[in-house]
């Protein structure tokens, strides 16, 4: 199973994005099916390793969770834009990381940038902390435990790690 | 209906991406600036997206190669946002006066793994 399948997460996008652009005919099943395999047998010695998961119903979950989040997102900074300037508190915040893995944090990263006030700016060197820049900070508690329970525990959670 | 449902997709499109390039004008500072086109533009981008997808099904032909753009700004705007950020605190870009925590600014400058270091 690894070895036909050495990076699954590439091999499903691969085949998904190849059908999205060239259509569901039997043909494109097969061709995408064929490319989704080779090209990550291929490069898998190139690619660090990646962690997988066999809980696929959390994964579906995190993501309609996030596609919610990022309409929140949006009439949220929206709603800051039109407001006057002075009223606005930026600030910055340290984030305790527990996650590891290169892959669990470029997804933790990615979501903290498209979800409500939030964007991460950078990792500490050894990736023990997140730097992250808030649009308005109130409550730096409420923000780091809303980070922690929503996104980070479900990501631990998936990737057992 | 489909059409009036398109519209107005459209229209919360359209004011999304306007509200997004506006703050870059509007707000004070770089960092802040970075928050309107990276959340903004995703959801504006998206609707105008799910209008085409709609527009098109009225049409005839279902096409959903307009997924595809939805799914490549997702995953390449937070990280495109995250490396300007990155490289402003790299060349030491000025927040803004009165910013909270502003030690923390510091530290993450020189990428800091505890406040001590």
């Amino acid at each position: 199973m690894t070895r036909l399948f050495p990076t699954p997460y590439h091999s499903l996008m691969l085949f998904t994005v190849w059908l999205l652009l060239n259509g569901f005919a039997a043909a494109d099943l097969l061709l995408g099916a064929f490319f989704a395999i080779g090209i990550p047998v291929l490069v898998a010695p190139l690619c660090p390793k990646e962690p997988v998961t066999n809980q696929p119903i959390k994964v579906i979950l995190y993501f309609l969770r996030l596609l919610l989040d990022i309409v929140k997102s949006n009439i949220d900074v929206a709603v800051r834009v039109l407001q006057n300037n002075k009223t606005l508190k930026p600030g910055m915040i340290a984030y305790h990381l527990e996650l590891k893995g290169d892959l669990p944090l470029t997804i933790l990263s990615s979501t903290i940038s498209l979800t409500p006030g939030t964007l991460s700016a950078d990792f500490s060197r050894e990736k023990s902390i997140l730097y992250v820049h808030v649009l308005h900070l109130e409550d730096e508690q409420a923000i780091i435990d809303n980070i922690r329970n929503r996104y980070e525990m479900p990501l631990k959670e998936i990737f057992k790690c | 209906m489909l059409e009036i449902i398109c519209s107005v997709l459209l229209i919360i499109g359209g004011l999304f991406i306007f509200l997004g390039s506006y703050s870059m004008v509007k707000l004070p500072d770089f960092y802040t600036r970075l928050h309107g086109p990276t959340k903004a533009s995703t959801l504006g981008v998206g609707s105008i997206i799910l209008a085409a997808i709609i527009f098109s099904a009225i049409n005839g032909g279902i096409s959903l190669k307009e997924l595809i753009i939805t799914l490549f700004l997702f995953i390449t705007a937070p990280v495109a946002a995250h490396m300007l950020a990155k490289s402003a605190l790299h060349i030491q870009v000025k927040q803004r006066k009165g910013s909270i925590n502003d030690e923390l600014f510091e530290n993450a400058k020189q990428q800091k793994d505890s406040p001590s270091d």
